[in-house]
């Protein structure tokens, strides 16, 4: 492909940028066969594969985390999107009518019979396209926010609502990054009581790996009380107890 | 790269040529993270050299993306060469957990516990 990608994540080949001084991001544990082909192929009685999609802004650490969990080379594929498709800037920019943005992904082998890819997704509105066809069939996202910047993960945060995407919100704790109590976050961001809310350093795989699970146990309520709305006590925000009886809760 | 003012497939001008115009299977194109295999039927000589790099690195499992990224060619690129090679018979398809699964517990709670054992 001769074209250039948009790179998201900064961070790809160093670690993240400048805040994590050092050490570099370590190597994803053990990775069996890196580089050879012995860990190339997926173990031939996985019968199928499973996703998940890690959202966020860029440089907020989707692809050191990636690369920390996976236990292949993390990848990079280019997602070419029509703008067509995106159906919002179409008609101001006529001339360009394609756009590439590149994803990284990386594998975890489950158990013999299933596989799960975790795939990168740039947060920013205008990759809506891409996430619609990457979200279909997605288990659930965990969305990455870096609290120096809150708001550049709105638009991801956002784009999970829209698509109806059950998540779970990761702080990727960088030195130095401001520390909120956790119901200030929570407002700050927007969450809904039952959405899981937790810290961790994308460049530990143990950390990264309790994030996930955060995930699959948010997974597993969802299914097993499908109900929405939270089954967890009222939010700590004001927002609903001063509303008048006319306006229902609908979440 | 030129740009293409009427562009109705989502590829530059290499990738259009390699899926010589198509962008569309008619019929849904296969997810990223579907896995495909070659199988052990011989390679016809008359294959696209894209077609036959898809064969060889698909000598064990792979899901899509990862033949794309291998390849370094986009997954819509990619989906449409890989249907050739199902509909000739020299690729099969292990499809990713149906839609309907999403809430099976017991599905999810695998991955739970295989994510518990990385700990």
């Amino acid at each position: 492909m001769a074209s250039k990608a948009v790179s998201d994540d900064p961070d790809r080949a160093s670690g993240h940028p400048d805040a994590h001084a050092s050490p570099p991001a370590p190597a994803a544990p053990a990775a069996p066969g890196a580089g050879g082909e012995s860990g190339k192929y997926v173990s031939p009685g996985v019968t199928g594969a499973a996703k998940l999609l890690i959202v966020g802004p860029l440089g907020v650490g989707k692809t050191t985390l990636i690369g920390t969990v996976s236990e292949i080379e993390p990848l990079s594929t280019e997602a070419v999107m029509t703008r067509a498709g995106a159906g919002v800037d179409t008609v101001l920019t006529p001339g360009k009518t394609t756009t590439t943005v590149a994803l990284d992904f990386g594998r975890i082998t489950i158990d013999g019979a299933l596989v799960l890819y975790l795939f990168g997704t740039p947060g920013q509105q205008r990759f809506l396209p891409a996430w619609r066809d990457l979200a279909k069939g997605a288990l659930g996202a965990l969305a990455l926010v870096d609290t120096r910047d809150l708001a550049a993960s709105f638009d991801a945060l956002g784009n999970l609502e829209d698509l109806g995407l059950p998540f779970a919100v990761a702080v990727n704790t960088f030195p130095g990054s401001p520390r909120y109590a956790e119901d200030e976050l929570r407002a700050a961001l927007d969450l809904l009581p039952g959405t899981p809310l937790v810290e961790c350093d994308a460049r530990d795989m143990r950390s990264s790996v309790r994030a996930l699970i955060a995930l699959l146990g948010h997974l597993i309520d969802t299914a097993a009380d499908p109900r929405p709305g939270p089954s967890w006590p009222a939010p700590p925000r004001a927002v609903n107890t001063t509303v008048n009886t006319a306006v229902t809760e609908s979440s | 790269m030129t740009d293409r003012p009427e562009g109705r497939t989502p590829s530059a001008v290499r990738p259009y040529v390699i899926t010589r115009g198509r962008s569309d299977t008619g019929r849904e194109p296969l997810a990223w993270e579907t896995l495909v295999m070659a199988t052990d039927a011989a390679f016809p000589p008359s294959l696209q050299p894209e077609h036959h790099k898809i064969l060889t690195h698909c000598q064990g499992l792979l899901s899509v993306a990862e033949v794309a990224a291998h390849l370094g060619q986009p997954p819509s690129v990619v989906q449409v060469l890989l249907s050739d090679l199902v509909d000739w018979g020299l690729i099969v398809i292990r499809p990713p957990i149906a839609p309907a699964e999403h809430t099976d517990v017991t599905m999810l709670r695998k991955v739970l516990h295989g994510l518990e054992s990385r700990l």
